[in-house]
């Protein structure tokens, strides 16, 4: 299995695709550091450099990464989904 | 590991003991109006070169300093061997001369009112002549990498910059940092969301009260417009390479200064005292923050791409970075340092922080960058406020 997602860290929500993902593939996680975190089940197409959920993610759950939050889901994410501005928001500004 | 006190950099020793590692003879126009004539000179000099600039005319407190100290200090850094002021009248032509004058290094102004365009452009090139002549003459020697002022700003973020040319560029840092170098970060508005990072790094209760001011008056601009910057912050080129939020897009951004402290934080266009990494109050357009950086002495820029800015700078070489593969093979004839071997995990930190010094070793002792190449001679002032 190809090693197609990276993590900033262990236990991020998230991890960035680092080529064009397809789905109904099995991508394998890596860190930056190079640990093995598993693989993940593709349930949409995800391109180059976007993000991926790692897990589970119910909506309002702030979203983790590099260890920290980074905005909101605003609608409950799929383990395998594309993650970006149609499902999650900035916890920063008014939205 | 290449250690930092191992490479062999070589420039021009100035006259106020500051290194260079270009050598050019500016014409500065004070205002808009005089770039006419200052481009009058440059065409007719070989050697020179204008930096033709929007404002200088009606502006006023602030956001007239601001102006004053950028111009003053583009003509002060050392990458300028001599430097030509014009504007249309003596009395600011005068202020930013006596200020470059104070590096010691050859600096004469000259006013457009009383002789004219044609009249102005002859007495400045005979002058021009001069300082050209004196340049070519300067030969580069080697100097100490503690005598290194550089600068870094990213562009074009996206999920490939936080992933590995922000990083990158932090473990330079850190390495450069070790060596006793002096750099510069900014970026005011793309902390947000990381801004407790920067407050946890500052090095003096001094440095931590200028940069929560800073910070505060930043966010005070932006809500007392009564707009946020959802829809700027981030761009939307941002969002198509995969960065959702302002947070995410600042804790990339965050990994350019790796895990270096803050050693102050200053005004806009303003010198480092010591070295260290220093905050500079900035936007983070790109074109007018790396103007800001080479007015505040930077001598050479690291500049992380994700979707691939092509900006450069006329007096600072810029020298780019990106791990993204899809710039790299689209647009790779602007990118100096290739990265893309971390996303294929074929790379790891430390082998691209050796790349990126072994770049920025050349690009010091006169390899141009590809943006010198190109001739992006992007050199744009940051305006506060409207003018008078």
């Amino acid at each position: 299995m190809k090693h197609g997602i990276l993590l900033h860290e262990f236990e991020d929500d998230v991890g960035v695709a680092v080529e064009d993902l397809k789905k109904g593939s099995k991508i394998g996680v890596v860190t930056l550091e190079g640990k093995a975190a598993g693989s993940i089940h593709l349930i949409s197409d995800v391109p180059l450099g976007h993000k991926v959920a790692i897990r589970d993610l119910p909506k309002d759950k702030p979203v983790i990464k590099y260890g920290r939050p980074v905005g909101k889901a605003v609608a409950a994410i799929a383990k395998g989904a594309h993650v970006h501005t149609h499902n999650v928001k900035t916890l920063r500004w008014s939205v | 590991m290449i250690k930092p006190e191992k490479m062999k950099l070589t420039g021009y020793r100035r006259p106020d003991g500051r290194y260079g590692v270009r050598n050019h003879v500016i014409i500065l126009p004070v205002d808009d109006i005089s770039n006419a004539a200052a481009n009058g000179v440059a065409s007719l000099i070989k050697g020179t070169m204008a930096l033709p600039h929007a404002y200088g005319r009606l502006q006023f407190g602030e956001d007239l300093e601001l102006t004053f100290r950028t111009l003053a200090g583009t003509g002060r850094n050392p990458n300028i061997a001599a430097c030509i002021v014009i504007g249309i009248e003596p009395k600011w032509t005068e202020r930013i001369v006596k200020e470059i004058a104070k590096t010691g290094k050859p600096v004469a102004g000259f006013s457009i009112e009383r002789h004219g365009d044609l009249r102005t452009i002859e007495m400045a090139s005979r002058k021009a002549l001069e300082f050209v002549q004196y340049a070519t003459l300067l030969k580069r020697e080697p100097f100490p990498v503690k005598k290194l002022v550089m600068s870094t700003k990213c562009g074009e973020s996206d999920t490939t910059t936080g992933l590995s040319s922000c990083p990158t560029v932090g473990r330079v840092f850190e390495r450069l940092n070790k060596a006793g170098a002096t750099m510069i970060f900014g970026e005011t508005s793309e902390l947000t969301g990381g801004e407790d990072i920067i407050q946890s790094r500052c090095a003096s209760p001094k440095a931590l009260a200028e940069f929560n001011r800073m910070f505060d008056n930043y966010t005070q601009l932006i809500t007392g417009q009564g707009v946020d910057l959802l829809g700027s912050q981030p761009t939307e080129g941002n969002i198509r390479g995969g960065l959702t939020t302002i947070e995410e897009k600042a804790m990339g951004n965050i990994q350019k200064i790796g895990r270096c402290k803050v050693v102050s934080a200053l005004d806009p266009a303003v010198e480092p005292a010591g070295p260290g990494l220093h905050f500079m109050d900035s936007s983070s357009a790109a074109a007018e923050m790396i103007t800001l950086c080479g007015a505040a002495g930077s001598v050479v820029h690291y500049f992380p791409t994700g979707q691939g800015n092509v900006i450069g700078n006329p007096i600072v070489p810029v020298i780019k970075l990106s791990g993204n593969p899809l710039t790299l093979e689209t647009m790779s004839e602007h990118i100096d340092v290739d990265v893309t071997g971390i996303l294929r995990m074929e790379m790891n930190l430390d082998q691209a922080a050796d790349e990126a010094m072994r770049v920025l070793e050349d690009t010091i002792n006169g390899r141009f960058t590809a943006a010198e190449g190109l001739r992006h001679d992007e050199f744009v002032l940051t305006k506060l406020y409207r003018s008078a």
